[in-house]
């Protein structure tokens, strides 16, 4: 916030553009870097003697199980890019180039497979496409066989693809709702139509918005380690970190090793995709157009539409609703469907729930206007000044994806618990960290989306506004938010929503009950058997949760646009 | 060092002065790997015997518990530690973060089965038992024909290959102490020989305690290697699920210590005479925590099926479990148990099921040269990279403790063993084919 200040106030642009970065730096530097590097500094340090050394890289190169998982992680991500776009591009394409009836329902929902709440997501999983679960329970009764969904790389592949892919989604649609219509009727009053429109004109401008979501899915699945342990696959790279950083009392510094592993990489991937982008200029000067045009599709095409998006849609809800019928079972067990239902579950988190929903909505609201923020900083500097590294900015940030949860909740106790308040509080008991910690960890999500809305417009406009006498900070707030709104919203629904079920940072700050989160909540009942109906109960509110926020503010952009459109 | 006996002894006098002068009050925090079913019965029963007392639970796993001590030590604002495995109380203990105390309470004998309840220096305290077994889950087992396992060798048999859950003792404390007594039990090269005959049979090696009877209780996995309290909770749950202690097990006790610098040392120690008090331990007894109290008197009021550690024949039998030897090579069995099958469950399952299909062959028809192949591919599985005698020894423990003396590193070692194993198996893979090939 006091940055934005600076900059309004500050009279010569470069100076304002020179505090604005420096206090990025600084939020960067605080809570990313440092109390990631008061942890991860036992990578490049001698076990017994603390000295200085790369032998633990060496060791990492020679180590054939590390290698192994490097190569498997990469071929993971690889394919789930490939699977996750081949599910996102029809949902864009039909909700933003078609008059489609329930476009904003079918984004929200495509935009709920990134809510998976931890561990009682896992179980649902299991108990749909596991080895006994749903499906191959009942396609064994049929036909007698069954299918392994989720054996192996390409179990993680096919749970990765279906859990991410919205990542595209909402960047893709953002983008080619960005496109102006007119760019589309010059292409066709030149006599281009077809797919030579679609190759020449919609995919070019389009393709911001696609970078943007397959860079993160590539990096977040190359990070995730969840799914992989979920489905018993322990030779990837993010697991055998977490394996390692997690064991009781174990001074190993491979698992700090793989962790720079990771955050190399990461960082890599995003400056391979902006290199995808380099040179090119995918700005348009219009604005209001209201995206491209939308064509009404007829009897049959509309039946095939509507065909499709429900058999997507049917695929990548059905973790959620197995959760759902998993919060209202009695007992389910190696059964196709539970064998009996109740609302009890709901009931016995009724009563504690509401502290935890409130929680939830703060916590993970500061945290997306805080990423919304930065993001839009960051974008800024980036793409519109020429200060010395400023990419490394970007990279920093985006670097956020590649350090564990757990990682970054012992270094901010690190970083933050010696720092007390006057009356004896460590700086670390309060909420306040748990905000800075999940608005971190989500930083590269709304980031990846700003930047992609503000490669959309042209730098005609600020000039414009320049020329007619706005300063910097004016044309700022004049002109470029606005019209990055449809991206911005993108960023902060994606960080909001993931940020409402992140637990393994959070799980590491929460210091009582009272200042504790949905995801703690559910962490807390997923430990028993007893707890599986309320934790899968708690699951679901948090989705629910999530989708009424994302729902509105949907709304919100889409009313806006109409506005704007009639004006 | 007497200093900090002759501090603790006067802290222990002024605790118990004005524990006798006054009733605890405040809030006592207390961090702990408990689900909310065990914690919430014992607050409820603490903060009725201790009005003006509050029990703060902070839920963590073991492992963050015990970084999150170790991170705020400067600063503790933690009363009590409360889990099941008693490694992550010596890992506490040996940083000294934990604060000794003498708690009143009579009634509780020294050990149970073989293993010593309380720590000998006083620094944590067991306040129930709990044993490891085999659960199952009766509807898979009924699909899958699958008999009822009663002994550990049992789940080497062919019937159950890819039906066995465990989680891996790296990250499960309690798992480590089953290795362990199995390795105590039956000896070094002979006890790894029948972990690694269960473990051709493993459908999976998970990375938390839970997710064993998790995946039992949906029926995912079969047959899970488990501490028992997971399988009662369950069975009070209602899922269909069945529990037996093998005869070679251990019963071990789960724990709470008092942290160092406690904020509320009154009301820390408050909770550890309730909890080892009488109408502490009957909490044990609900449905939804169905521990094993270390207070023999109180099975009196437990059901009538309830097993009972201090009576029980089944627990008599338990073999002596040595805490030194298990102490001396806690890292390296955890680590070559990761090495040698966590990491290589793939390739150990591919010979394990070649071995069963010669086994089945063999019994139609004998023949004595596919016997001795099949023999020697066991015995190259069986296999292990270093003797008992040096997994204690300085030069390979330095490793993982970080000795300051130059010798191996831990990856360097990792990796030795990992080739080892993957050598061996590939090898024994060999010979198990060519037995095949002979009974064909």
């Amino acid at each position: 916030m006091t940055v934005a200040l600076a900059a309004r106030s500050a009279p010569a642009a470069t100076r304002g553009q020179l505090a604005l970065a420096a206090g990025i730096g600084l939020f960067l530097f605080l809570f990313l870097a440092l109390p990631t590097a008061m942890v991860v500094f036992v990578a490049f340090t001698e076990k017994g003697t603390g000295q200085f050394t790369l032998v633990n890289f060496v060791d990492f190169a020679r180590t054939d199980l590390f290698v192994r998982s490097f190569w498997n992680s990469v071929y993971v991500s690889a394919m789930s890019v490939v699977w996750a776009s081949a599910l996102a591009l029809p949902l864009a394409v039909l909700t933003t180039r078609f008059t489609f009836r329930g476009a904003v329902l079918i984004q929200t929902l495509g935009f709920v497979p990134l809510v998976m709440p931890p561990f009682v997501g896992a179980v649902a999983m299991q108990l749909l496409f596991g080895r006994n679960g749903t499906v191959n329970l009942l396609l064994d009764d049929a036909f007698g066989f069954k299918i392994p969904f989720m054996e192996g790389l390409n179990g993680v592949i096919f749970v990765q693809s279906l859990h991410y892919f919205p990542f595209i989604l909402v960047n893709l649609s953002a983008s080619l709702r960005n496109i102006d219509r007119a760019m589309e009727e010059a292409a066709q009053n030149l006599g281009s139509s077809g797919f030579r429109l679609i190759r020449r004109i919609v995919v070019p401008l389009a393709m911001p918005g696609f970078v943007a979501g397959a860079s993160l899915v590539f990096v977040k699945v190359f990070d995730d380690l969840a799914t992989p342990l979920l489905l018993n696959v322990k030779d990837m790279l993010a697991p055998q970190a977490y394996l390692r950083v997690s064991s009781i009392g174990i001074a190993d510094p491979m698992g700090y090793v793989i962790s720079v592993v990771l955050i190399v990489v990461s960082v890599a991937a995003m400056w391979i995709s902006t290199l995808a982008l380099k040179g090119k200029d995918y700005a348009t000067i219009q604005r209001g157009g209201g995206g491209l045009g939308r064509r009404t599709l007829k009897g049959w095409e509309n039946l095939a539409g509507h065909a499709v998006v429900i058999a997507i849609l049917l695929l990548v809800l059905s973790p959620h609703i197995a959760l759902f019928l998993l919060s209202i079972a009695t007992i389910w067990s190696f059964s196709p469907l539970p064998d009996a239902y109740t609302l009890a579950h709901y009931n016995r988190v009724f009563a504690e729930s509401s502290l935890y929903i409130k929680n939830t909505l703060v916590y993970a609201s500061l945290a997306g206007l805080i990423d919304v923020i930065v993001g839009t900083a960051i974008a800024y500097l980036v793409l519109r000044t020429r200060l010395v590294g400023r990419q490394w900015l970007d990279w920093a940030a985006m670097a956020a994806l590649a350090v564990p949860g757990v990682v970054l909740g012992i270094g901010y106790l690190r970083t933050f618990y010696g720092v007390t308040l006057p009356d004896g509080t460590p700086l670390a008991a309060l909420w306040i960290v748990i905000v800075l910690a999940l608005a971190v960890r989500r930083l590269p999500y709304a980031l990846r989306a700003c930047m992609a809305a503000l490669q959309q417009i042209s730098l005609a406009l600020e000039e414009a506004a320049e020329n007619l006498g706005a300063t910097k900070a004016r044309t700022v707030r004049r002109i470029v938010v606005p019209l990055m709104t449809g991206g911005l919203l993108a960023g902060f629904v994606t960080s909001f929503s993931t940020a409402a079920v992140e637990l393994s940072a959070t799980l590491m700050l929460v210091q009582s009950n009272s200042d504790a989160p949905l995801a703690y909540g559910l962490y807390v009942f997923m430990q028993s058997s007893n707890g599986r109906g309320p934790g899968a109960a708690l699951g679901i509110i948090a989705v629910l949760l999530v989708t009424i926020c994302t729902l509105a503010s949907h709304y919100i952009v889409e009313r806006r646009h109409i506005g704007a459109g009639g004006r | 060092m007497i200093g900090h006996i002759a501090a603790a002894l006067i802290a222990g006098l002024f605790a118990a002065s004005s524990a006798l002068a006054q009733a605890p009050t405040g809030k006592v925090t207390v961090v702990t790997s408990f689900a909310k079913d065990v914690t919430d019965p014992f607050k409820r029963a603490f903060e009725k015997a201790y009005p003006g007392a509050t029990l703060e639970v902070q839920n963590r796993n073991t492992n963050a518990a015990v970084k999150f001590i170790e991170e705020t030590k400067a600063n503790n604002q933690i009363d009590l530690m409360w889990a099941s495995a008693p490694d992550a109380f010596e890992v506490l203990k040996g940083k000294g973060l934990l604060q000794k105390f003498q708690p009143k309470a009579t009634g509780i004998p020294a050990k149970v089965g073989s293993y010593p309840i309380n720590d000998p220096s006083g620094a944590y305290f067991g306040f129930a038992a709990s044993g490891y077994g085999i659960m199952w889950n009766e509807r898979y087992a009924r699909a899958n024909r699958l008999p009822d396992p009663a002994e550990w060798q049992d789940l080497a048999k062919p019937v159950y290959f890819d039906h066995v859950a465990i989680a891996s003792p790296a990250r499960s404390g309690t798992t480590h102490l089953t290795i362990e007594t199995i390795l105590q039990g039956e000896g070094w090269e002979k006890g790894w020989r029948t972990i690694k005959e269960l473990a051709g049979n493993f459908r999976q090696v998970t990375d938390r305690s839970f997710d064993v009877p998790e995946q039992v209780n949906s029926g995912q996995v079969g047959v899970g290697i488990v501490i028992d309290f997971f399988a009662f909770s369950a069975q009070a749950a209602g899922f269909p699920v069945k529990f037996v202690y093998p005869s070679v097990t251990t019963v071990v006790p789960a724990n709470i210590g008092i942290v160092a610098n406690a904020p509320n040392k009154a009301g820390a120690e408050a909770f550890v005479e309730f909890l080892l008090s009488p109408t502490g331990q009957e909490v044990l007894l609900e449905p939804s925590i169905r521990r094993l109290p270390i207070n023999p008197a109180v099975y009196v009021k437990a059901p009538a099926d309830y097993p009972n550690p201090f009576k029980d024949a089944r627990f008599q039998k338990m073999i002596t479990f040595s805490a030194d030897t298990s102490e001396s090579r806690t890292a390296v069995v955890d680590t070559l148990f990761d090495q040698l099958i966590s990491f290589q469950l793939a390739a150990l399952k591919d010979v394990t099921k070649i071995l069963h299909d010669v086994d089945a062959a063999l019994a139609r028809k004998d023949n004595a040269q596919a016997r001795a192949l099949a023999k020697e591919a066991r015995d190259l599985i069986a296999a292990m990279p270093l003797t008992a005698q040096q997994a204690s020894s300085k030069d390979v423990t330095g490793a993982f403790t970080g000795a300051k003396e130059k010798g191996a590193r831990q990856a360097e070692l990792e990796q030795q063993w990992a080739a080892f194993a993957k050598e061996r198996y590939a090898q024994a893979k060999t010979k198990a084919a060519d037995a095949l090939k002979l009974v064909r």
